[in-house]
């Protein structure tokens, strides 16, 4: 047998996605959307969080929602129900979003000046590492996961840009340990913005929206 | 699960370059997989077979270098691996920060 010859090619083989996802953030930044990648685990409260936050900021700026699921649509209702802008991409099995079902979404919408939350499959893990087009990613991490989670699923909260705490008013009944949670997000990110909240009383979205607005600011200067 | 696509694009860039290079097959492909990339070597590989079928890499050996993430240390600069549960580095006690090294993907080459 002849003996082998090597082509170099070095070609990083996410190309196609996060160039789809550099397109779709540009054609966004032109529309004046902010767009925001929401990510977390199944029932860490990303609907209840972006419930809590458009109430809070439909007089500031116009919400905008992509709610990608697995399967079914109630989360599209409830925020259908509440006047919210939202297309649903159900992904079948995909463990997560991915820029051209994003880019396909957001034809879909016609949408304009605002504020786009993109609500990504309930997972830790693969949301992380796909880029959707997104200005901004924010976590939701909570008190019932437990203090550990940083230190499980390091990549989502090295690459968040805010991490919210939610379900902060069942502290008092948990283990929960700040210091130790603290320590872990802190080793992986030494920027991010962390918001103690809680959907169930309603509290802490203040700053949330403070740093939203912020976003916004920097964003159409 | 999501390794079925991206497997489906290796093929295609593999044969991308052999075409250009007029390869009528390509002997292997060698991939660099860090374990932070959020692609399972071991899953890219079960899917080669099916998916290299009828193509141009249809009898190519796939080769997966696998790399495994790396901390820097913020206070001596040691690059080591993370141990659970912990940054803390093993030469100075110091904490480690997170690098690149572990998220790498990319095809470095084929071999015709």
């Amino acid at each position: 047998m002849s003996e082998n010859k090597e082509i170099e090619i070095m070609q990083s083989v996410y190309d196609k996605n996060d160039e789809v996802a550099a397109n779709i953030n540009t054609e966004l930044t032109g529309k004046g959307i902010y767009a925001i990648n929401v990510m977390g685990a199944p029932g860490a409260g990303k609907t209840s969080t972006l419930i809590q936050i458009i109430k809070r900021l439909s007089d500031k700026a116009t919400p905008y929602v992509i709610e990608g699921d697995i399967e079914a649509d109630f989360d599209t209702k409830t925020l259908l129900a509440l006047g919210v802008k939202t297309v649903q991409i159900n992904t079948g099995g995909a463990c997560h979003l991915d820029s051209p079902m994003i880019g396909k979404a957001v034809n879909d919408l016609n949408i304009e000046k605002g504020v786009l939350f993109i609500e990504n499959i309930g997972n830790l893990v693969c949301p992380a590492e796909f880029q959707i087009g997104e200005h901004a990613k924010m976590l939701i991490s909570t008190v019932t996961e437990g203090s550990d989670k940083p230190y499980k699923y390091p990549l989502a909260f090295e690459k968040a840009d805010a991490i919210i705490l939610n379900k902060c008013d069942l502290i008092p009944y948990l283990d929960f340990d700040e210091e130790f949670f603290m320590k872990g997000v802190r080793a992986l990110n030494k920027t991010a913005p962390v918001f103690k909240v809680s959907c169930k009383v309603e509290e802490g979205f203040e700053e949330v929206i403070l740093w939203i607005m912020e976003k916004i600011k920097g964003q159409t200067k | 699960m999501h390794e079925y696509p991206i497997t489906v694009r290796i093929i295609e860039v593999a044969e991308e370059f052999a075409k250009k290079n007029e390869a009528s097959a390509i002997k292997q492909i060698n991939l660099v997989v860090g374990d932070y990339s959020g692609y399972v070597a071991s899953s890219i590989d079960l899917y080669f077979d099916i998916i290299a079928e009828g193509t141009l890499a249809e009898k190519a050996k796939l080769n997966i270098e696998r790399i495994v993430p790396k901390l820097k240390c913020n206070d001596c600069g040691n690059l080591f691996e993370r141990q659970p549960f912990s940054f803390q580095c093993p030469s100075c006690n110091g904490e480690g920060s997170p690098t690149e090294i572990g998220k790498e993907f990319y095809i470095k080459s084929i071999e015709i």
